[in-house]
């Protein structure tokens, strides 16, 4: 189990002595608020407590399984824990396709038979500035792709997610934007890709993916907002140039194809400087790359970050 | 059959009671710790679209008034119209005290830079003269006429409000466009009545 530095470094103090007064009232107010309204998360004596930061704690397998951005369900949070139920996420296969030495469709017991899967407990801090402590099962996407041997021509992956509207009522109907078709696409830069925090997760809490988390299939990028992470994914393409991602076409001012999490860079909807983590009643900052500062970004050493947000 | 005024008079307790349960369950669900997974988020969007759907029921009891044998409506207008208003200050100091903890300098900022929560703000402020003439006495000092003119921000304010819900809504705008769509009919019903009776 890989222990990365970032979680054992202590977090910055980033309190002033106003906020620590603030703070304290606001976390007596809390406290006497009921414990099931805003639990102190298990944080130690947990199997993965060796992967958690000083200053975060484990959201319940409740929340992360029961309050979901996935609009193939429909928009509403528990829209997916709801309506997910026809889903069927096996069988299932990945089409891998574009400019590598090996295409063609992986059966996805294959894939998982072929990797070792590893915890890894991510920060996931989503568009609307709410976030989650999720210990995800999964492997380095970086296997797969040494796996299938891109050619030199490839820069960039695209990612699709399976179009089912049987199965996904979201789907009856362009529920997204009505001039951006189904399936929901994304993408990163190859190097991106290849960055041993980027992983392919299988399951969470040492559970198989429920189907609202993106079963049986999906990505996890930590340092970018959650709609980076794709879920229930049956294509991976190899591509020269950069492809274009369903939220970048809904709204190119809002959501771009990199969208790393940045406290910096304002968001026109939501603040991004700070954040909610789901189950604290005070707001957190927002750390640059979501906290993953250290480990990513070197990715974008020479890059205007306002301009490419 | 007309529905006479001293029947809607005497359900004023019930109605106003009717009206407040909303907001007596919420606050008792989330002290329970029973909305949801991110409560506060949840308690500022009930709040927030039940004082959008009570701007829309004034508007549809000035519409339905017009009628001679619904006139007695008109006596529940402003009872409605003030709990509107105490659902816009529900949901705004949720925002305040719930969402940002007082942090003042950040809610200022959030008001000025992000243009949902700048719409929201000017409805509030919108919404202020309308409470301050809405007792008889003010009424009769100002006139009639004068408290009519100040009422007509109303026209303002509900499409305000739903542009603040459209703008809020990342994608499938249908609900905000379904209360866009209440508002225009509402104002072409009044347009079409107005123009009949000359």
């Amino acid at each position: 189990m890989k222990i990365f530095g970032s979680e054992i470094t202590p977090y910055k103090k980033y309190l002033t002595r106003r906020q620590f007064i603030q703070s304290s009232i606001a976390t007596s107010i809390a406290t006497t608020l009921p414990s099931n309204l805003y639990a102190a998360h298990e944080k130690q004596n947990n199997q993965y407590s060796d992967q958690l930061s000083q200053n975060d704690s484990l959201n319940t397998y409740e929340e992360i399984t029961t309050y979901n951005n996935f609009y193939e369900f429909g928009t509403g949070k528990s829209d997916p824990s709801n309506f997910s139920n026809k889903f069927k996420p096996r069988p299932w296969s990945i089409s891998v396709e574009g400019l590598v030495t090996k295409p063609g469709m992986i059966d996805l017991e294959d894939l998982i038979s072929n990797f070792t899967i590893e915890d890894r407990v991510y920060r996931l801090r989503c568009v609307e500035a709410w976030s989650m402590v999720i210990p995800w099962q999964g492997f380095p996407l970086k296997d797969l792709i040494k796996k299938v041997e891109p050619l030199s021509d490839a820069k960039y992956i695209e990612f699709e997610t399976v179009y089912r509207p049987e199965e996904m009522p979201g789907q009856k109907r362009k529920i997204i934007s009505f001039y951006v078709p189904w399936p929901y696409t994304e993408g990163l830069r190859l190097d991106e890709g290849l960055h041993p925090l980027t992983i392919l997760s299988t399951g969470l809490f040492g559970h198989d993916l429920l189907n609202q988390n993106g079963a049986p299939l999906r990505l996890v990028v930590p340092w970018k907002y959650g709609f980076k992470s794709i879920k229930s994914i049956v294509a991976i393409r190899f591509l020269k140039e950069q492809p274009k991602t369903s939220w970048s076409l809904i709204n190119p001012s809002e959501y771009a194809f990199y969208s790393n999490v940045n406290p910096n860079v304002d968001h026109p909807r939501w603040t991004q400087a700070t954040e909610r983590r789901i189950g604290e009643f005070l707001r957190r900052p927002t750390l640059m790359f979501n906290g993953y500062e250290e480990e990513v970004s070197y990715l974008y050493k020479n890059m205007d970050l306002t301009k490419h947000y | 059959m007309i529905l006479s005024t001293k029947i809607v008079k005497r359900s004023k307790p019930v109605i106003l009671l009717l009206l407040l349960l909303p907001s007596m369950l919420w606050s008792t669900m989330f002290v329970q710790g029973n909305l949801g997974i991110n409560p506060i988020e949840k308690l500022m969007d009930e709040l927030g679209q039940m004082a959008l759907r009570l701007i829309i029921l004034t508007l549809i009891i000035s519409s339905l008034s017009q009628y001679e044998f619904l006139r007695s409506l008109q006596n529940i207008r402003r009872m409605i119209g003030l709990t509107a208003f105490y659902y816009v200050v529900c949901h705004f100091l949720t925002y305040i005290a719930l969402d940002h903890f007082f942090n003042w300098k950040f809610i200022v900022k959030d008001i000025v830079k992000r243009p949902f929560i700048t719409f929201g703000f000017i409805n509030f402020i919108l919404f202020l003269p309308l409470v301050l003439t809405s007792t008889n006495a003010i009424v009769k000092k100002i006139t009639f006429k004068i408290w009519k003119k100040i009422h007509y921000l109303i026209y303002l304010i509900a499409p305000l409000a739903v542009l603040h819900f459209y703008l809020l809504t990342k994608a499938d705008k249908t609900e905000p466009l379904i209360y866009l769509g209440i508002i225009l009919l509402l104002l072409l019903w009044r347009f079409y009545y107005k123009i009949l009776r000359k």
